[in-house]
């Protein structure tokens, strides 16, 4: 790690002038993937800019039920928050599928939306990544990528956005309020992460200096559902194999809405369109449920050793959006 | 004083240190302070095999607060080790990804990193082989295999007995390659003053440190101190000398200062060695009971082209299983990887999992319950050597760990027992582990003031060493456990052996009953049983009484029993229970007994369901090299585990009348697992480890 | 100098730890970790992964369990931080640490001022009804074994002293609520 400069920042405007007159600058908040990113040396910035206590980290709810998540909340907080926990359980369970109760006291809401992949070849500087190291090559293709991308990948980069909690933002319409040099402006989270296309080392739509403040949920319908399903190789403190993240709201027995997001299978959390379209009006059966999720996951691209991944999102969103429908909230 | 002839070894005393472990105040090697010390830290090679064609060292000198780049140019020279991974920077050559290429040297940790991310180093790369293949065309017969075990053993004829045998079993089972990854990464703080030298290092072993240091640096060894009084954890990893020990001497060499050496996590997996994977190829002929007529293990395995180690699977099949006809052998292969080495339960660890997985297979072959069938097959003597067992207590642990784990109310079955969208299974496997003892010093005396102190060179790396070592002594004193002190961990102590093997209390506990009934002996006849007034120590030394050996076959056993629930949408599996009943002849304390064995058992469900790294031929390194990526167990993923031991009496072992208790609890668990995988849902899991991934597979196959 | 300044920077940092004041000057790169172990020469917070893969490291920070290697300290400047030195009412042990001695919760002993601190903040993270990944949404979290296992899931425990640390939490939950 070489040696940086660290300046703490009064608020989100200065600390956004600071970085964005600087190239070698970065937003340090709870820090625990900057830091571990800086301890491998993927990231070595010159500039330390600290939002931790220039953001805000306070929850509120709106009259209309819609809540504002200030960006430096931290993950065990927004978890245990009310308008979360028990209007929105989809982002609790997330939150807490995530990390271990140490980490999540520390990550912040817009660090855990920001953090890199765990591609194994992207941590290790010592071998090729497109994403690190433009055009030096994706040796995960080939190599070892059993817990990487099924969809929107390319040749070029299969790397898997890793966090639980922003798969369930994306299934909740939620929206980053970004503030930049421009001024502010408003980024849904499904579409802060760029697929990576030939060009994997533009990871989100942020301009360098963009700075997340806060992230807002809209109102929930009445009777809309929401959870979050994650399997994984260890029972705790390991990144998802896939998991989902669902809305779902029935009348009479067919889905009257639903939103529906897949996690671990793309660089992004994976909003899952063409299922949630085959789902509108259609019986809220099992078979229904399946259907759809094969409809959104024939367009996966599987490599060597991660085409379980199809089967296992399909049956975890089986069984998520079934127990939905029965009414069980978790 | 006291002269009660109290019992200690049999109760179940706290840890000694445990306070200073639950304070913080217990001084782990690179916890010493050691004033105006300097940090070091290595730059990996980034080629698998090769050589260092120059090293670039100027940015990294140019940082603030570099010292020194130690490089195979400029490091100090070594005299030639025994083990050739410790002949650090003393030649260009690269033999595998993650070598040392370079030790960078500054006044703190977080300048001697930036200065080793400086170093840039230029290679001649060579091609490499690092892909394990069971028929690899250079695989070999060794000389010998692990632990001085021979490669091959045939007894009857094998070939002639299976191809007549009613029913035949032939299957193959894969283990990875296994870091034991203990919490406390190898560290070392070196310090020279003058010509000697003092070294406080994570091992399991300071004599053979010291040994180890003297040798390579020409020193007399009485010029070298080695502490190692605090360790955290080694599992075999920190067995022999490795080569931060080495490294951390050379730099306190260079920079004329202490230098603190932690090796970072992600270097323990090229560094400090790893279980080599294995592939066993297993054959059972059996009559229609189940009775064995024919076995044959059959192993493979990889080495480095460093050292050759060769994991010596398929040993546990001279020792468990009557049968008249019997072929275990043993294959390797050296690849560009880095050297594997000692790993909890070496050889009969990976050995159990196949041979415990095929006796269930046996026994689903000849519809016959397998706790039964391997009561069937229990031996008159030791199958290979034909000598008698002083003891074995195997169909003991199998009965009441049948009893308590309810295993007679099983349905057979599998792939029948469904609770939701679960599947549930039960398994059962079996233990064994040698008694190993090597020969000691320990000295013993009787302090002026009152009270005892025994002294030898032992290791505790959570054993519970010292606790139980005190207790050996209290009672061949004849005192009360609280009046005596145990010193362990210091190299200036008595010499003593490894913390391996399982072999620890057997062996230090020997020269410290010896040393303390010696001293028991000289105050009762000389002294009327006071303690003079300059007090009184005696020594004693076991190599005698050890290399006396024994005509009898002397091994642990045990029987492990696990639930396990597999979930059918996601592969994900859960264990539910785990029980192990183990005969270790006496065991010297209770508590820290039953976490040792609760520890094995630990390790061996994430050996079943978790653990595992893969090679990448492209770089030949393992991929998993960090704690997130390479799972062990976590605390969820550990239901309570029940442990028991059936109480053995065996006069032929060493005068506390016990077997070792470190490793039995990782042998044989994991098959005990997969048993229980395969009664849940009807397929064979014989690659490890189980993912949900390989499960969700076999649930798509059925 | 100028040019060591640049490459190098350090800050001031005003730290409590365990009760006492610190004023330390400290390379901006210095974890808290570091900071403890290496300036204080407080080496109960163990050095395991320095990656947040371990909690061997698990301190308190302003009453919250942390990861102090992914801590810069330069970042906690004004915090108050209790590490496993600062549990024990002087000779008086924390119950949590008379727990787990009773039960034997450690072989090793180097992840245990981790899973002693990490305790601690389970007891405090529980007692404000923060819920964990197996709390029931919309109940309170009662600390029996499953939620000890999922909440003590990030101290890893190579040796496999889980089962007794469940108890020797479970033991101090269990008293705690009596008292």
């Amino acid at each position: 790690m070489k040696g940086f400069d660290y300046r703490r920042a009064g608020d989100p405007a200065g600390a956004v002038a600071a970085v964005a007159a600087a190239p070698g600058a970065r937003y340090l908040a709870g820090g625990t993937n900057l830091v571990d990113l800086m301890k491998l040396g993927v990231e070595a910035p010159d500039l330390l800019v600290d939002v931790g206590r220039a953001l805000d980290d306070r929850i509120e709810e709106g009259p209309d039920g819609s809540v504002r998540i200030g960006a430096a909340v931290r993950n065990s907080d927004l978890a245990a928050h009310p308008a979360v926990r028990r209007r929105r359980p989809a982002l609790s369970q997330a939150l807490l599928a995530g990390a271990s109760g140490q980490l999540r006291n520390t990550a912040t809401v817009g660090g855990n939306l920001l953090q890199r992949t765990r591609c194994p070849y992207f941590q290790d500087i010592t071998k090729p990544c497109n994403r690190r190291d433009p055009g030096s090559g994706c040796p995960a293709v080939e190599g070892a990528h059993r817990d990487l991308a099924i969809l929107g990948a390319s040749d070029q980069c299969v790397a898997t956005h890793p966090s639980d909690m922003a798969v369930a933002l994306a299934a909740l319409d939620a929206e980053a309020v970004v503030l930049g040099t421009a001024g502010q402006r408003t980024v849904p989270v499904a579409e802060l992460h760029r697929l990576p296309g030939d060009h994997p080392e533009r990871e989100t739509v942020l301009e360098h200096g963009d700075l997340i403040t806060d992230v807002l949920l809209p109102a929930l319908p009445p009777g809309a559902r929401s959870g979050y399903r994650k399997a994984r190789d260890r029972a705790s403190y390991a990144f998802a194999l896939a998991s989902v993240a669902a809305v779902l709201e029935v009348r009479e027995g067919s889905v009257h809405r639903v939103a529906l997001a897949f996690g671990a299978v793309a660089a992004r959390p994976w909003r899952a369109r063409t299922a949630e379209e085959a789902l509108r009006g259609a019986p809220a059966t099992a078979e229904s449920f399946a259907r759809a999720a094969d409809a959104e996951l024939a367009a996966a691209r599987p490599l060597r050793d991660n085409g379980y991944k199809v089967p296992l999102t399909r049956n975890l969103t089986v069984r998520l959006l079934t127990d939905l429908a029965e009414g069980a909230s978790r | 004083m006291s002269t009660t002839s109290s019992r200690a070894l049999g109760t179940p005393l706290r840890r000694v240190e445990g306070r200073a472990k639950a304070t913080g105040t217990a001084r782990y090697a690179v916890e010493h302070s050691a004033p105006g010390a300097a940090y070091a830290w290595p730059v990996p090679a980034t080629v698998a095999r090769g050589a260092v064609t120059a090293v670039h060292c100027a940015d990294a000198l140019a940082e603030p607060g570099a010292l020194a780049v130690l490089t195979h140019e400029n490091a100090p020279r070594l005299r030639e080790p025994q083990d050739a991974t410790l002949a650090v920077l003393q030649s260009p050559e690269i033999a595998h990804r993650g070598q040392v290429a370079a030790l960078a040297v500054a006044e703190t940790l977080e300048a001697a990193r930036a200065c080793a991310a400086a170093v840039r180093v230029e290679y001649a790369q060579l091609p490499h082989d690092v892909v394990f293949r069971a028929d690899h065309p250079r695989l070999y017969a060794p000389e010998q295999v692990n632990a001085g075990y021979p490669t091959d053993r045939e007894r009857g004829g094998f070939d002639a007995a299976y191809a007549a045998a009613a029913v035949q079993l032939d299957a193959t089972y894969r283990t990875p390659p296994l870091h034991n990854h203990p919490m406390e990464p190898h560290a070392t703080v070196a310090e020279w003053d003058g010509s000697r030298l003092l070294v406080r290092d994570s091992d399991q072993g300071s004599s053979d440190a010291r040994r180890t240091l003297a040798d390579l640096f020409g020193l007399d060894p009485e010029d070298v101190l080695v502490v190692s009084e605090h360790v955290g954890g080694g599992f075999g990893s920190k067995g022999t000398p490795r080569p931060q020990l080495v490294l951390a001497a050379m730099a306190a060499r260079v920079v004329q200062r202490p230098v603190k050496l932690a090796l970072p996590r992600r270097l323990l997996a090229p560094l400090t060695g790893h279980r080599a994977p294995t592939v066993q190829r297993v054959r059972i002929g059996a009559d229609r009971d189940g009775r064995i007529t024919a076995l044959a293990h059959e192993s493979a395995t990889c080495t480095s082209t460093v050292r050759e180690f060769v994991e010596q699977s398929s040993v546990p099949s001279r020792v468990m299983y009557a049968s008249p006809n019997s072929r275990t052998t043993h294959r390797v292969v050296a690849l560009n990887l880095p050297s594997p080495s000692w790993m909890r339960a070496p050889g009969e660890c990976p050995g159990m999992f196949a041979l415990e997985s095929a006796v269930d297979e046996l026994a689903e072959a000849c519809g016959v319950d397998p706790v039964e069938l391997r009561i069937r097959n229990e031996p008159d003597a030791e199958p290979d050597s034909g000598r008698p067992f002083s003891s074995r207590g195997l169909v003991a642990c199998l009965r009441e760990g049948a009893r308590r784990f309810g295993w007679h109310d099983r349905d057979p079955r599998p792939g029948v027992h469904r609770e939701g969208g679960l599947l549930l299974g039960t398994g059962v496997a079996a233990a064994t582990y040698p008694v190993y003892a090597s020969p000691c010093a320990a000295e013993a005396r009787a302090e002026p003031g009152g009270g005892f102190t025994v002294g030898i060179n032992a290791t505790d790396i959570g054993t519970g060493a010292r606790t139980v070592l005190g207790q050996i002594a209290a009672d061949a004193l004849g005192v009360p456990a609280d009046t005596v002190r145990a010193l362990v961990g210091r190299s200036d102590l008595p010499r003593a052996s490894v913390a391996g093997g399982s072999s620890g209390t057997a062996s230090w506990g020997w020269a410290v009953h010896k040393a303390c009934r010696e001293l028991r002996l000289r105050l009762d006849r000389d002294h009327g049983g006071a303690v003079p007034p300059g007090g009184l120590t005696v020594t004693a030394d076991t190599t005698e009484d050890v290399r006396a050996g024994s005509e009898y076959a002397r091994h642990a056993f045990g029987a492990h029993f696990a639930e396990v629930q597999v979930d059918t949408g996601t592969g994900e599996v859960r264990v539910r229970r785990m029980l192990g009943m183990f005969a270790a002849g006496r065991i010297l304390n209770p508590r820290t007994a039953r976490s040792q064995f609760i520890g094995g058992m630990t390790m061996g469900l994430g050996m079943a369901l978790l653990e595992g790294s893969t090679v990448d031929p492209r770089f030949g390194d393992h991929v998993e090299a960090d704690l997130a990526s390479y799972h062990v167990p976590t605390c969820a993923d550990v239901p309570d585990i029940e442990v028991g031991w059936i109480d053995e009496e065996d006069p032929h072992l060493n005068p506390m009348g016990s077997k070792g208790i470190g490793e039995i609890g990782i042998v044989g668990a994991a098959a005990a697992l997969t048993n229980a995988l395969h009664h849940a849902v009807g397929h064979r899991f014989r690659t490890l480890p189980v993912h949900p991934d390989t499960v969700l597979a076999a649930l798509g196959a059925l | 100098m100028d040019d060591e300044s640049r490459r190098c920077p350090s800050s001031e940092v005003r730290l409590q730890v365990n009760g006492t004041p610190y004023r330390l000057r400290l390379d901006n790169r210095t974890t808290l970790l570091d900071t403890l172990r290496e300036h204080l020469d407080l080496t109960g917070a163990k050095k395991g992964c320095d990656h947040g893969q371990c909690g061997a490291c698990t301190v308190l920070v302003d009453g919250r369990r942390s990861n102090s290697c992914l801590l810069l300290a330069v970042a906690l400047d004004g915090a108050a931080v209790t590490t496993v030195e600062g549990l024990a009412d002087g000779e008086r042990l924390h119950p949590l640490q008379e727990a787990f001695l009773e039960h034997d919760a450690f072989q090793c002993g180097y992840c245990t001022p981790g899973q002693l601190c990490s305790a601690a903040g389970v007891l405090a993270e529980a007692a404000d009804g923060m819920p964990s990944a197996v709390t029931p949404v919309g109940e309170s979290p009662r600390l029996d074994g499953g939620e000890i296992r999922e909440r003590m899931s990030g101290n890893l425990c190579r040796c496999g002293a889980y089962p007794n640390i469940v108890r020797a939490v479970q033991d101090t939950a269990q008293a705690g609520a009596a008292r």
